[in-house]
């Protein structure tokens, strides 16, 4: 591993001016000599495989500020503080039962010793695990920018369908992001201008020509909090993730769904689609298709035909169009038949 | 703090009730430093990657993986390896005990770390039922597949497990 220098701040504007100090000109934030790290879980994997390599490490598990270890929900939503770790999401009561797709989306992900130590702002902004991308020996346009992607003609069974470019088919592996993308989730951020305020939609950028750009942050930039605004209908909600074992993989594919029913009929729908896209991937194709109609097998069908119609499949992963319509149908109906 | 990327960064951690002090190069992971620099061996390193479980211990009395956390930002932290685990007397855990009482090893390489998990497991309310046990302990794999007798051993020392 590439030696680097470690600091520990105590709040979020000394980790910020931390990290602009250091700061490069054309990097991008994967790229950056200076990174942030909070649970480790990710960053430790990358810079011993040589895919990450910082200089400087800041610290910002023991930054004071309020609010950044704890969750508040409240009629406005819930506001998650950014060093919260994805366990004590997952056992929130009132997460529990007022946003069950959150607290599914956080259980069914990684292992018990992962969820302790991974923190939720770290976990939205997971590098994905495409095997080219993690071996430093492959060409990969995310990691060696101009390089090729070797997934493109390679082995390709894990990579994404929805979302990808020329340039890179990697999948982003998040669960939880679905369900923020599927509530109309806000990250607050601290930068070098001051705080502000982003949807978590505009977070992810689909790769294009630029794969190794994978967020619209700077590298100084850092998120103190996740927003979600309030929904009393997503009692109804749930998340359904398929994958080649029971636990502690990655999905193939998963759905979360949340559903405003009136009896059978469909008032509103969010739809967010995991294991299947570049990024976190939101399906309004598929919302649309279900409003205002009864929730029965054909409504299923078209909302799932209409989620996966722009999909791209290549040689190996052509059965996560199938796979991805009926884990979308099968949660549609899940989440229909909930006691709530 | 260390300003260039050689320096050595001082770091105290309680082990087993144990206070060190350390000068740390940043790169050394939590479990390097238990192993290599404190001389506790019994935490095993299987893939170094945060996929195996073999390098569980408890830290601030949560089951962690000591290969994906650097040992310095663990300055001032609790940790309880297995070593930490029988009483002074030499009596052993409940955990310890059930899984040598239900035979749930054979090569016992990932055996500290299913221990340390299954405390953790149980500490966080997570054994109640077998399914349950089979979810919350899926970040420890053992190769030798004793699977059914390392639930058998959570099962039992389930409720004789006291915090540590």
């Amino acid at each position: 591993m590439q030696p680097f220098s470690y600091e520990r701040p105590e709040s979020a504007a000394q980790a910020v001016n931390a990290a602009s100090r250091r700061v490069r000109d054309g990097t991008t934030p994967p790229s950056s000599p200076v990174q942030f790290i909070a649970g480790g879980t990710n960053m430790t994997d990358y810079m011993k495989l040589g895919v990450m390599q910082p200089e400087r490490l800041i610290d910002i598990n023991r930054m004071q500020d309020a609010g950044l270890n704890k969750i508040m929900v409240s009629d406005q939503g819930i506001r998650f503080g950014a060093l919260v770790r994805m366990a004590q999401a997952e056992e929130h009561p009132a997460i529990k039962s007022q946003y069950p797709i959150i607290a599914e989306s956080l259980q069914l992900a990684a292992s018990g010793q992962i969820r302790n130590m991974a923190s939720l702002s770290g976990n939205i902004l997971q590098r994905t695990r495409c095997e080219y991308f993690r071996e430093i020996t492959w060409p990969c346009n995310k990691r060696r920018p101009g390089s090729g992607c070797s997934a493109m003609e390679g082995f390709n069974r894990q990579h994404a369908i929805l979302g990808g470019s020329d340039e890179c088919i990697a999948t982003y592996h998040g669960d939880f992001a679905q369900s923020l993308i599927a509530l109309d989730a806000t990250v607050e951020i601290v930068g070098p201008k001051g705080p502000r305020n982003l949807p978590f939609s505009e977070l992810h950028r689909q790769p294009g020509k630029t794969p190794e750009i994978e967020t619209v942050l700077a590298p100084d930039d850092l998120i103190v909090a996740i927003h979600v605004p309030a929904l009393p209908w997503a009692k109804r909600s749930h998340y359904l993730k398929i994958r080649d074992r029971q636990s502690y993989a990655f999905a193939l594919a998963s759905a979360a769904v949340a559903l405003d029913l009136d009896g059978d009929t469909v008032r509103d729908a969010r739809i967010a689609l995991g294991g299947v896209a570049t990024v976190p991937w939101r399906s309004r194709e598929a919302e649309e298709t279900l409003k205002n109609r009864t929730l029965d097998e054909a409504a299923a069908q078209e909302a799932a035909a209409a989620a996966f119609a722009d999909a791209q499949p290549l040689k190996h992963n052509a059965f996560k169009v199938e796979l991805g319509r009926r884990t979308l149908i099968r949660a549609l109906f899940e989440t229909r038949d909930m006691k709530v | 703090m260390g300003e260039e990327p050689q320096a050595k960064v001082l770091t105290s951690l309680t082990v087993n009730k144990q206070p060190y002090r350390l000068a740390l190069d940043p790169r050394t992971s939590l479990l390097d430093a238990l192993r290599d620099e404190i001389g506790l061996t019994g935490t095993k390193k299987g893939c170094d990657h945060g996929q195996c479980g073999a390098c569980t211990v408890l830290v601030d009395g949560t089951r962690v993986l000591s290969c994906m956390s650097f040992a310095v930002m663990n300055d001032g932290r609790d940790v309880t390896t297995i070593e930490g685990l029988a009483s002074p007397s030499g009596e052993l855990h409940p955990m310890q005990q059930a899984f040598i009482d239900h035979d749930a090893f054979q090569c016992g390489y990932c055996t500290s770390g299913q221990i340390m998990s299954a405390i953790g497991c149980v500490n966080e309310g997570h054994a109640d039922t077998d399914g349950e046990i089979r979810e919350y302990m899926s970040g420890n794999l053992c190769r030798c597949a004793a699977y059914p007798n390392i639930v058998a051993a959570i099962r039992q020392a389930r409720d004789a497990t006291r915090k540590v």
